[in-house]
């Protein structure tokens, strides 16, 4: 019984430690994240007031922006808001960022999830099948396709699929206007384009990662006993070669959905999609600091709980990581 | 082979960014014609939204996106892989600090991470180098000490540091020669990546600002003529992909040949 209770344990240490640095990660990019402020030099504010920049109305924005007051207690501050909610007001229209952000994280959440829910089981099933038939014509023609897909800038794809599937036959809109009070349906069938192009992108890492993992995981010697063995190839890979092969795949599948999240600004900014990434450029573009510093930690946030996912299930299902002796 | 081809599409596209003056017709900034005119004998690729010749911008395109990118990769490379060799050789506390520095950098996005600091300094092409150089050299950094870990081991190190010679004498004699390969194969998806970053910057009307021609920006400028079914630009954003291929068949085939892969039907 100690032996089990041990295990447990174990476990839940090593995860206990993983989150705990995840959690510490995220503390210092909040601090990077804050800081930047610090390095707006006196010109750039002149510059983001352009005309109207007198001593006063200077004075008056550095007062907005807070950096009048000391640093630490200012962080403090902005760190509270974050946590409870309060983002504070952009500086372009004076709204409420977390009135902003709200409705458009939804968004952007529902796109990762559609590209999401296509892309991973996809990529599954291509890796599997061009690790089972490698260097066949099929796994030639998918890893040229691979190839090239992962070469494409996002907006490339984007473009081409708006040219063949919206302009030309006019099956799908170009453009994605999608709002809260649409039907379900509705807003698949307008989000399918962009979509489409998230997938196009993520399926092209994910199927190689899966294909080398998998190849990797068939060249060892235990399944090669299995095939001498007699045993059918199906049961090798469903018994033998996948319970191995999770782990390596999990993480490939987290590190994606990762990179789902950068990706997706891009993809708004071409479909015109209402979600965060476009908030994000936007504001950029207008020099509007409180809600890039909101988006980007919102953005930073997901990427490393995703990136802890992916830590911890290479912890779990590694055994002797589990059971070190 | 494959590799053959992209080797021949890489040299092609440095000729163009070399001796773009010379090869391209008219001046990337000069306002010629109505805008977007049709592709004609004047105008080989028609004009673009101000009325510019696409043609030329395409080939100054070439030099300035590929020009800065390479820049890019190659601070990056000196930054990322001089500090990886060290922390290799020195081990110790500057390994652990460093590498701590470095997880962290590499725990916020690129793009927003990019975003977040062009937001405050400006968009000028030195900010952007010194943004992507950050970037990455991280990536570099994890890299060539991974590499350089497995050289520093080795006897002959041990046995040149017990002759006396310095950090500097070990870095460029001993462990450089040994780690070519696979920092040659990074240089080149480093080079990708950047190149498809800085693109995807520009296209978001962040990266190369204008009247400098750049592909990225090009594919946005003239996007409204996607919806009149035109393909004009779409050449930018192929541009791109074609360069960003051939490198990656490139570093494919080196990869290949450097695992010492047999390939067992």
């Amino acid at each position: 019984m100690s032996q089990e209770v041990n295990s447990m344990l174990n476990l839940l240490r090593v995860i206990g430690q993983r989150i705990a640095l995840g959690l510490m990660t995220l503390f210092v990019v909040s601090l990077i994240i804050a800081s930047i402020v610090e390095l707006l030099p006196g010109d750039i504010t002149q510059a983001i007031l352009g005309q109207s920049a007198t001593p006063e109305t200077v004075a008056a924005f550095r007062a907005e922006l807070g950096i009048d007051r000391p640093a630490h207690i200012r962080y403090l501050e902005w760190l509270k808001g974050m946590v409870t909610g309060d983002m504070g007001k952009s500086l372009a229209n004076k709204r409420e960022i977390a009135d902003l952000v709200g409705a458009r994280l939804s968004n952007t959440l529902f796109l990762g999830g559609f590209a999401a829910a296509i892309a991973v089981p996809l990529s599954l099933i291509l890796g599997l099948l061009a690790a089972l038939y490698r260097n066949s014509i099929f796994d030639r023609g998918v890893n040229l396709f691979t190839l090239t897909s992962i070469s494409f800038p996002e907006f490339f794809v984007a473009y081409i699929l708006i040219l063949f599937l919206a302009v030309k036959t006019g099956w799908f809109p170009g453009i994605s206007n999608v709002s809260t009070d649409l039907a379900f349906s509705d807003k698949l069938f307008r989000t399918l384009l962009p979509a489409m192009t998230l997938t196009l992108v993520v399926v092209a890492h994910m199927m190689r990662m899966t294909r080398a993992a998998i190849i990797n995981l068939l060249a060892s010697d235990y399944i090669e006993m299995a095939q001498l063995k007699g045993i059918r190839p199906f049961r090798v890979i469903l018994y033998h070669a996948l319970p191995n092969a999770w782990g390596p795949i999990v993480n490939v599948i987290a590190l994606n959905l990762a990179y789902l999240v950068v990706g997706v600004v891009i993809v708004e900014v071409v479909f015109v999609y209402p979600g965060l990434g476009q908030l994000l450029v936007d504001s950029v573009s207008k020099r509007d600091v409180p809600v890039v510093q909101a988006c980007s930690m919102i953005f930073a946030g997901v990427y490393i709980l995703l990136n802890l996912v992916a830590d911890i299930v290479s912890v779990v299902t590694n055994p002797r990581l589990l059971h070190p002796r | 082979m494959s590799a053959r081809l992209g080797l021949s599409i890489i040299m092609v596209y440095l000729i163009v960014a070399i001796f773009a003056p010379i090869i391209a017709p008219y001046s990337e900034t000069e306002i010629l014609g109505a805008a977007y005119e049709m592709w004609s004998d004047k105008h080989l690729l028609g004009t673009d939204s101000l009325g510019r010749d696409m043609l030329s911008r395409l080939i100054f395109g070439a030099r300035n996106t590929v020009g800065i990118a390479l820049a890019a990769v190659g601070i990056a490379f000196i930054i990322g892989g001089s500090t990886g060799m060290l922390a290799a050789i020195l081990g110790g506390w500057y390994d652990v600090i460093i590498s701590r520095v470095v997880d962290v950098l590499m725990a916020i996005p690129s793009l927003v991470f990019a975003l977040l600091i062009l937001t405050v300094l400006g968009t000028s092409v030195p900010v952007l180098i010194f943004v992507i150089a950050i970037l990455d050299c991280t990536r570099v950094y994890r890299i060539t000490r991974a590499a350089a870990m497995n050289i520093v081991v080795l006897e002959y190190v041990e046995a040149a540091r017990l002759r006396g010679e310095g950090v500097w004498w070990v870095i460029r004699k001993e462990i450089l020669p040994n780690i070519t390969a696979p920092l040659l194969a990074e240089f080149g998806l480093r080079f990708c990546f950047v190149f498809l970053f800085i693109a995807a910057l520009s296209f978001l009307g962040l990266g190369i600002q204008p009247p400098t021609a750049d592909w990225g920006s090009m594919v946005r400028d003239n996007a409204t003529l996607i919806n009149y079914g035109d393909i004009t630009p779409l050449l930018p954003a192929a541009a791109i992909a074609i360069l960003t291929v051939a490198v990656n068949f490139v570093v494919d085939w080196l990869l290949h040949r450097s695992s010492g892969l047999v390939d067992t039907v």
